[in-house]
């Protein structure tokens, strides 16, 4: 063994034995096998702390740009004949009326050239479906508003929101040289430039043509060896298949009848992006002159007179466009009073489209749409409209639940603490109590929903969802964490106060209820927060007792005592719904709760170490 | 204002429930007897008294208070069984007319119309019953009043005419709270008894339903049986190897991550670390095992998964969206503080003098630590990591979010892979039917899952118990 200091080979005898050059060799690898065990370990505890570091960060800088929302000013008349026609001005009698039109009828006076179903409906979707309810609201709380024009601020759409928060496009502007002039205003409308502003664009479209091939070709790439593989294992299953016997060959059958699919379908995707590369390899080779512009590359929009013109097809001379805006006039625009923008990634790859782009543009340089402190994330219940949801419901029901934890956990952990180590006897039972606390303290928090599953819900009938039962099972769970805290706690306190008072004739109970227990206090009050803490951020024995239902009502709202019973969500709950919705902007709220939840979680935590600075005494 | 008027519309209505009304039955014959007492206090100048005041009434007050609660409680548990056993007999000749899954709709409908909640259906015999149930529940809380003021008042004569100066009132009261508090426990076991037994008796209809060999053994996984009797569909196969595979292949890949670091940090902490590195990385690691386990699946199936496979798919290897090794990875950070705090302690409670022993002969600090410290320390640190294993195989949120549902049978952790947990969770959240096999299989898959982090558990407390070394 190389640790050996002495070598076998040299005689123990020799002097030099650690002063000769081997021995300083030696030294060295030691001293170098130090450092670097030295230097593991410091590794180690870096890792865990970049980890943390990634950890948060990503989740932080998710959740930032939900701290703001985009709304925009709507003005609407609220005719008095559409709006209360039966002329009482009550809440009642304004609150049928049709706000959505009224938001609709907004927008299409905003944007008249919008005529086709298809582009209004693109239209209306800039506005939040909520907006019909935030007028409504306005006008039901003071019904006299009706016969002038109301203005009010709604929620944009999720996308719309995204948009202004620079999240799912970016444009850049490409400097125009020549004059420019149009050919028709409004629908298509061509342009021709005097300098050689369309040759520029023509390129810069085939470096983003040539860009989608490189990743369909790398597609078609990874198809090939799906396939591969696939075939593969057809070959094995089949040459396995003769020598099978009965029960193996249904297996193999089976997996055989598999495959074929999985097979099929990947053919047909290779089908199909060779042919999409064939397409695009022609568009890129093409020099004629004309190249249509589609939804597989970044969109171009020539702004001129007034107008939005979406390219459409473009050649060296000329461009062939629609124009989303319509142009003023046919004037020529000269250099500086025309330009073109390039916005990327490529419409067909982005949720919102051009059109939908140049009319937030537009509302935005009249000065309608405003960026304002995002309340309605902190006030609002669960909604599937990502820009309206909000945690207030699922706050609420964390309070609940964690109520009728603390009512129970507490004073039945700090019970069985004292009676443990106060008052048991030491036997069989007692001991069997202790090893039992441990473990369970160890049980899968998933095992305590099965519990609350089979006991509460299906035995004793109580509500599904309720918080009362989320906070019974939640309290079974952090029973253990208190008791053994509490034990602890009661430990740590010498024994001669107790001796002290029993020698002054108080009774054992009077001496651990009057003198123990309050100078126990700070340490139990630490283990117990640190026990509802985890409690906190409990989800998966919730899952089970249904507290995973989607409940737009916020607990509660019919009052105190009902909110105990009525369906509810937790905010643990509430972010692992949430990370399952695909809309970006309900992953950034996914993220924002879990800053509140960390938030409540450090302040519970802080409160803990504060008392236990403050009130831990040594003895 | 809002929060004002709830408040006094709770107070409100807890004053006129039983349990309101015996409650100030108490409050009022504690300051009664508390006069009481004091009179005779004063009268015998305090001697020949065997308790004070405070026990006398304290003593009545638990006499009044605590068994009509008692009462209440076990009137709540028992009279909803009584209802419906009720209801079952007195529409019998009905309900023998339906299956066996729509004998308890029946009777959930019945029992939701007469709490005017929602139901599936209405026919008018489901009105009648309900309005039978309605009837059976006025008779109900006549007797929950009735029974709760008479035991208040009946307990509370005999203790308030027992009450003088020779009563032993103190004894009684401390009798009391010390029932009480052995009944919190209590509660601790009956918490385990509840789990075992709720555990084992749906796991016992579950094999009533599939065989016990084939959930242990079977080599498939897919859960699919018909959901209505009549309904034609699959049926469902029903073998855990699969998912005890997927829990194997993640947790390896966990504490491949976990045991080094937590390890090797822990040894750094206690041996290398100066004071104030110390006092700077244990909370950061406390804080990273304070975070929710929701929040690292937030994190493994929306950051770590995309990150893997996009790296997979740059060097050509085709990964899951759901592999194991994202879900495992983030486990293993989940676990790291766990494994370092346990392993921290061990270390350090090998005594420093073994430490100077081995320094004496001339050896380096890592040699101490690898020849003498951590053989020391050796049943610990195997307790430790087999503590942490069975937290990653209880482990649930992370996999639920970043593993997948489909159960292969497979070892590349770069296949999704699906564990006892996620399915426990996939077949008991949404809508189901009690007594299906598929809702039956989760109770079983618990009992499992109960039955194999116990056994860790156990065995590393018995590692301890029984290799470690006994220094001083």
């Amino acid at each position: 063994m190389s640790r050996n200091i002495l070598d076998e080979n040299e005689p123990a005898t020799n002097a030099k034995v650690h002063t000769g050059k081997q021995a300083k060799v030696r030294l060295q690898k030691r001293y170098a096998r130090e450092t670097r065990f030295r230097l593991m370990g410091l590794g180690a505890v870096l890792v865990a702390v970049l980890f943390l570091a990634v950890l948060l960060g990503t989740i932080i800088k998710d959740a930032i740009p939900v701290l703001r929302q985009h709304y925009i000013t709507v003005t609407v008349p609220l005719n008095a004949e559409e709006i209360d026609p039966e002329g009482k001005r009550t809440a009642q009698s304004v609150s049928n009326a049709n706000y959505g039109g009224l938001v609709k009828e907004f927008l299409r006076e905003k944007f008249p050239a919008v005529t086709s179903r298809r582009e209004k409906k693109a239209l209306y979707g800039l506005i939040s479906s909520s907006s019909n309810l935030t007028l409504q609201q306005k006008v039901m709380a003071n019904p006299n508003l009706v016969g002038q024009p109301l203005q009010a601020d709604v929620l944009l759409s999720d996308y719309a929101d995204l948009y202004f928060k620079d999240s799912i496009s970016s444009s850049s502007k490409i400097a125009a040289q020549g004059i420019a002039s149009p050919v028709g205003t409004e629908g298509e409308v061509k342009i021709l430039s005097t300098s050689n502003d369309f040759t520029n664009l023509i390129e810069e479209v085939k470096q983003g043509l040539s860009g989608q091939l490189r990743t369909v070709e790398r597609s078609i790439e990874g198809q090939n060896r799906v396939l591969k593989r696939l075939q593969e294992q057809k070959a094995s299953l089949e040459k396995s298949l003769p020598s099978a016997s009965e029960a193996e060959k249904i297996e193999l059958q089976r997996r055989l009848d598999l495959i074929a699919p999985s097979k099929a379908s990947a053919e047909k995707r290779i089908e199909d992006s060779t042919a999409t590369a064939a397409d695009l390899k022609q568009r890129i080779s093409n020099t004629n002159g004309s190249l249509a512009v589609g939804r597989d590359v970044p969109s171009y929009i020539v702004a001129i007179n007034g107008g939005m013109v979406k390219v459409k097809q473009v050649s060296n001379t000329q461009i062939i466009g629609e124009a989303i805006l319509p142009l003023s006039s046919e004037q020529d625009a000269q250099k500086g009073q025309w330009e073109i923008t390039q916005i990327s990634p490529p419409e067909g790859s982005r949720q919102i489209s051009d059109a939908e782009i140049i009319w937030l543009d537009k509302l935005n340089s009249e000065g309608l749409v405003k960026n304002k402190f995002n309340t309605q994330f902190f006030t609002a219940g669960a909604s599937r409209e990502a820009e309206v949801a909000g945690i207030w419901g699922a706050v609420v029901g964390t309070f609940y639940t964690m109520l009728i934890t603390l009512a129970l956990s507490f004073p039945i952990g700090v019970g069985a603490a004292i009676y443990l180590e106060e008052f048991a006897p030491k036997n069989k039972i007692t001991d069997l109590i202790e090893v039992n606390i441990n473990n369970l303290a160890a049980v899968p928090s998933i095992v305590f929903g099965l519990l609350g599953l089979a006991m509460f819900l299906n035995i004793f009938g109580m509500p599904r969802s309720a918080p009362v039962v989320g906070g019974m099972v939640l309290a079974l769970m952090t029973l253990p964490t208190i008791i053994i805290a509490s034990r602890a706690a009661i430990k740590a306190i010498p024994p001669s106060i107790k001796e002290a008072a029993l020698g002054i004739g108080a009774s054992h109970m009077q001496a651990v209820f009057h003198h123990k227990l309050p100078l126990a206090m700070p340490g139990i009050l630490t283990g117990s927060i640190i026990g509802m803490a985890q409690a906190l951020g409990e989800t998966a024995p919730l899952l089970m007792i249904g507290m995973v239902a989607f409940i737009v009502d916020i607990p509660g709202a019919t009052g105190f005592a009902e909110g105990f019973t009525d369906p509810a969500t937790v905010l643990p709950v509430q972010i692992y719904m949430w990370a399952d919705f695909p809309e970006k902007l309900f992953q950034q709220k996914t993220a924002a709760a879990i800053v509140v939840l960390l938030m409540f979680l450090v302040a519970m935590n802080a409160i803990a170490i504060i008392l236990r600075k403050k009130f831990e005494r040594r003895w | 204002m809002q929060l004002l008027t709830d408040f006094f519309a709770v107070i409100a209505g807890l004053i006129v429930s039983p349990l309101g009304v015996v409650l100030l039955l108490a409050i009022a014959a504690y300051f009664i007897t508390r006069n009481k007492a004091h009179g005779f206090y004063k009268q015998h100048d305090g001697k020949e008294v065997h308790s004070l005041p405070f026990y006398n009434a304290a003593y009545v007050a638990l006499s009044i208070f605590v068994p009509p609660v008692l009462f209440l409680i076990a009137f709540g548990l028992i009279a909803p069984v009584i209802y419906e056993n009720m209801v079952a007999s007195a529409y019998q000749s009905h309900l023998l007319t339906l299956s066996d899954f729509q004998q308890t709709n029946f009777i959930n409908n019945v029992f939701a119309l007469s709490t005017g909640n929602i139901t599936s259906e209405t026919s008018a015999i489901i009105t009648e019953a309900s309005e039978y149930l309605a009837s059976l529940k006025t008779v109900g809380a006549s007797i929950r009043w009735a029974g709760a003021i008479a035991l208040a008042l009946v307990f509370g004569f005999l203790a308030y005419r027992s009450v003088g100066p020779r009563l032993r009132a103190r004894n009684r009261v401390e009798i009391i709270v010390k029932t009480f508090l052995i009944v919190c426990s209590v509660i601790a076991i009956l918490t385990t008894i509840g789990i075992v037994l709720s555990l084992v008796f749906e796991s016992l209809r579950f094999f009533q339903k599939v065989p016990i060999t084939e959930f242990l053994f079977g080599m498939q996984w897919s859960p699919q049986t018909s959901i209505r009797p009549g309904q034609v569909s699959a049926e469902g196969s029903f073998g855990a190897i699969p998912l005890i595979a997927g829990t194997l292949l993640i947790t390896f890949i966990a504490m491949l991550v976990a045991g080094p670091i937590g390890l090797m940090s822990a040894i750094y902490l206690s041996d290398y670390a100066s004071p104030k590195f110390r006092s700077v990385a244990k909370p950061v690691l406390e804080i990273l095992a304070g975070i929710p386990t929701v929040v690292y699946g937030f994190f493994a199936a929306l950051t770590i998964a995309p990150l893997i496979r996009g790296w997979g798919e740059s060097i050509g290897l085709s990964v899951a969206s759901e592999s194991a090794l994202a879900a495992g990875l983030v486990m293993g950070i989940m676990i790291i503080p766990l494994v370092s705090s346990l392993s921290d302690d061990v270390i350090n409670s090998v005594p420093q003098a073994m430490r100077d022993g081995s320094y004496g002969l001339g050896a380096t600090k890592s040699e101490t630590i690898r020849q003498v410290v951590l053989p020391a320390a050796l049943p610990g640190i195997v307790s430790a990591m087999l503590l942490a294993t069975s937290r990653a195989i209880g482990e649930t949120m992370i996999v639920v979010m970043a593993a997948g549902l489909a159960a292969n049978l497979t070892i590349n952790p770069l296949e999704a892979v699906t564990t006892v947990t996620v399915q426990i969770v996939t077949l008991l959240v949404g809508d189901q039917e009690f007594d299906s096999a598929k809702t039956l299989a989760a109770f079983a898959l618990g009992l499992l899952l109960f039955i194999i982090t116990l056994t860790l558990n156990v065995i590393a407390l018995r590692v301890v118990q029984k290799y470690r070394e006994q220094y001083e």
